[in-house]
């Protein structure tokens, strides 16, 4: 049998998108691999850190750190999270003991991207998903850079009956999200998600699909502003459609 | 760029983002140089010449002061004069004793950019010194009194066009757009005061300290007339730009110029340090090297930052880099822009004064990624964020923003507890009632986050998290599920 799944769900995506962890469940469900959710997550701290509030951030670390230890397996359906977990929690307590330092190395180790994980570790391509819709999908820059994440979720995908995969021009250019940058510079942000969603539409796709909920929220709030019809859909709602395991 | 010139980043971003030019100028180059140089580190043979350099480069800046006193001894060996600038006031003030000593009347320059660093025009200025850039795309931005917008491709903002434009005005020639036609205008002009110049001034792309000599990179040939011309060759280095050997030095030329310009090699790398020799058919009476300090000593001492010393100054990451792709030079106000620029920029001048150049990128991470030497830019970014978010008086660094400091404590607050995480969850889900469009999404809202409701929509919260739908729906079958698979 699998290993037991512990989801690890964005702060964005409990709140904003919660049907995206839900479809996750679903996902795993099928494939009959057992989940469990702790209640008491919040966040892990990659705003704050990216930021420069590394004080806050460990704080919010060594919650993850002592809510997620004794998970098996940690899946989380954003690759920026898990990119913070695996790659920037190790520098954030670069002063504490070997001891956690080990025991913090081990959980980001023990911490998947929900694509990698189906792909790398349960070794699945095919869920037996249906969707019948021409789709485009968005390389977010801490999957593909951080994580080097780019074909897990392709192959996901080119599985899915129905699918017609587009690829749009420059997908691994960054959305212009960038957590508070989005914000500070508003100008700067919107230019580079214009281009994206110029981008998407050339494709003639029906869904853009992404792998972070970050960009998605951006790229929708964009599209949705210049009224265009694409909708925005993360990869696990793709891969929970339609029928059962085949 | 000071503190009272708040805004200026995102004021000079947002109207370079509406200027046609610029954006299409940018494009280009992205399109051609930022993939191609992609392409390039992609296919290259030599798949760890990369990391051989960077290694090359720390070890250098580890032992810097050795390898400069080296170069030093080296240059004054073959007659040529060393000085040590702590300050770039003091770099351009040497350069204008030398200027005084030799009665200088004209200066030709290379491209440079220690020289728009250390304030020099100004300085020659002040001297009544003719100065006449000679690198055709720093005499465009000279005849137009313009700002260069990038490190490589200075007038990458303008058009032939415009430039056709500009030549008709200052130089009285016919117009014309066609570039060859152009180059020869330049050339025309250039040539004389080249052969008539009394000092020339150029950058340093690096020094060798075993061999003496500076190199210097061009395509345009200017170079080998600014530095043979004129009585004086003086010649303006950043105290990181050397190379311990010919060896450690050809592969860091490998990368600059695949970096710059997807060249295996320029059209022309001279080597050059010290005055005419008695059988040199030409060359410079007098060689001074200027080693420029200027804030570089205090990034060494800083182990976090010393990585950024290792940088070529090929330019690729602004070829790659989504927010100068779209915002050009100008908006970083400094003679460094791109994520290099956005890096090396505060730690040089200020890290308060220039703190919109640390927070305004998206850490996106292609710059890393391209970097002949994979600088982790996005890593000094939030380096001095850090910096910013508390003060650091090591870097006379101010806490930024006390507001959204504190903000991020009340943040920590929130999140420390998942009662509380909930209850603002469940308030904010209140507050935004009133806010939500009949399109079910958020239009306008108020505070800061009204930035982001200026140009985009959002997806309100949820009426139910995931937490909750957990509880409701899934504990109870996923408990079930998992008994069975367990005990199935």
């Amino acid at each position: 049998m699998h290993t037991k799944v512990t989801l690890f769900v964005q702060c964005l995506v409990d709140s904003i998108y919660p049907q995206a962890a839900e479809a996750m469940v679903e996902v795993l469900r099928r494939l009959k691999v057992p989940v469990e959710y702790p209640a008491d997550q919040t966040c892990c701290g990659q705003p704050a850190y990216n930021a420069g509030y590394q004080r806050e951030a460990r704080a919010a670390a060594r919650r993850f750190v002592r809510i997620f230890e004794s998970a098996e397996a940690i899946v989380c359906p954003s690759g920026s999270c898990v990119h913070m977990v695996r790659h920037h929690y190790p520098e954030l307590f670069a002063g504490e003991s070997i001891d956690y330092r080990m025991r913090v190395k081990a959980i980001g180790n023990r911490c998947f991207e929900f694509s990698e994980y189906l792909t790398e570790v349960l070794g699945v391509v095919n869920i037996g998903a249906f969707f019948p819709a021409r789709v485009t999908y968005h390389d977010s820059c801490q999957l593909l850079r951080g994580l080097g994440i780019a074909e897990q979720p392709r192959k996901l995908l080119g599985h899915v009956e129905g699918l017609e995969l587009l690829e749009m021009r420059d997908s691994d250019v960054c959305c212009g999200f960038g957590g508070t940058f989005s914000i500070g510079y508003p100008e700067i942000s919107t230019a580079m998600v214009d281009e994206k969603i110029d981008n998407i539409v050339a494709t003639g796709a029906e869904y853009v699909t992404g792998c972070d909920v970050g960009c998605l929220m951006n790229i929708e709030g964009r599209l949705s502003r210049r009224e265009q019809a694409v909708k925005v859909i993360h990869i696990a709602e793709i891969l929970a459609s339609g029928g059962e395991l085949r | 760029m000071s503190d009272a010139e708040k805004g200026a980043y995102r004021r000079d971003a947002a109207s370079a983002i509406k200027d046609h030019c610029l954006q299409g100028g940018l494009q280009k180059i992205q399109n051609r140089y930022g993939r191609g140089a992609m392409r390039c580190w992609a296919e290259m043979a030599d798949g760890g010449l990369r990391d051989r350099v960077k290694e090359s480069r720390i070890k250098t800046l580890e032992n810097l002061d050795v390898v400069l006193s080296l170069l030093a001894e080296k240059i004054e060996e073959a007659g040529g004069q060393v000085y040590y600038a702590r300050t770039a006031e003091d770099a351009a003030d040497y350069c204008r004793r030398v200027a005084r000593k030799n009665e200088v009347k004209s200066v030709v320059k290379g491209k440079s950019m220690t020289s728009a660093e250390i304030g020099l025009d100004v300085v020659l200025e002040e001297e009544d010194i003719e100065v006449t850039e000679t690198d055709l795309g720093e005499f465009i931005i000279q005849l137009g009194e313009d700002r260069p917008s990038h490190s490589i491709a200075p007038c990458i903002h303008l058009d032939r066009q415009r430039i056709g434009r500009l030549f008709q005005e200052k130089l009285g020639i016919p117009y014309s757009d066609d570039p060859p036609e152009l180059t020869r205008a330049a050339r025309r002009v250039l040539r004389p005061k080249m052969v008539a110049a009394d000092m020339g001034i150029t950058g340093c792309n690096f020094a060798v300290a075993e061999t003496g000599k500076i190199s210097l990179v061009s395509n345009e040939g200017n170079i080998g007339m600014c530095t043979t011309m004129p009585r004086i060759h003086l010649a303006l280095m950043g105290i990181e730009r050397v190379a311990p050997t010919m060896s450690d030095h050809r592969g860091m030329l490998q990368l600059l110029t695949k970096g710059a310009a997807l060249q295996k090699l320029s059209t022309y790398v001279s080597f050059l340090g010290g005055p005419r020799q008695a059988n040199d058919p030409d060359g410079p009476e007098e060689f001074h090297l200027v080693m420029i300090d200027n804030g570089r000593s205090r990034i060494l001492a800083d182990k976090e930052f010393r990585e950024v010393l290792a940088c070529l100054r090929c330019g690729a990451c602004l070829n790659i880099c989504p927010v100068y792709g779209k915002i050009g030079g100008h908006a970083y106000n400094s003679p460094y822009a791109g994520p290099i620029g956005a890096v090396v920029t505060p730690l040089l001048f200020g890290i308060n004064r220039y703190a919109d150049l640390c927070k305004g990128e998206s850490l996106c991470g292609a710059c890393l990624d391209i970097c002949p030497v994979k600088i982790d830019l996005p890593r000094l970014l939030l380096a001095l964020r850090h910096k910013l978010a508390y003060g650091d008086p090591a870097w006379q660094t101010r806490k930024h923003k006390p507001l959204e400091a504190l903000a991020f404590r009340f943040w920590r607050f929130c999140i420390a507890s998942g009662t509380l995480y909930r209850l603002g969850r469940r308030c904010a889900g209140i507050v935004q009632k009133p806010f939500i469009a009949k399109t079910g999404m958020i239009k306008k809202m108020a505070g800061p986050a009204s930035a982001w409701t200026h140009d985009r929509d959002l997806r309100p919260l949820a009426k139910e998290s995931f937490s909750k739908r957990w509880k409701k729906r899934y504990a109870r079958a996923a408990q079930k599920k998992t008994s069975e698979v367990d005990h199935g």
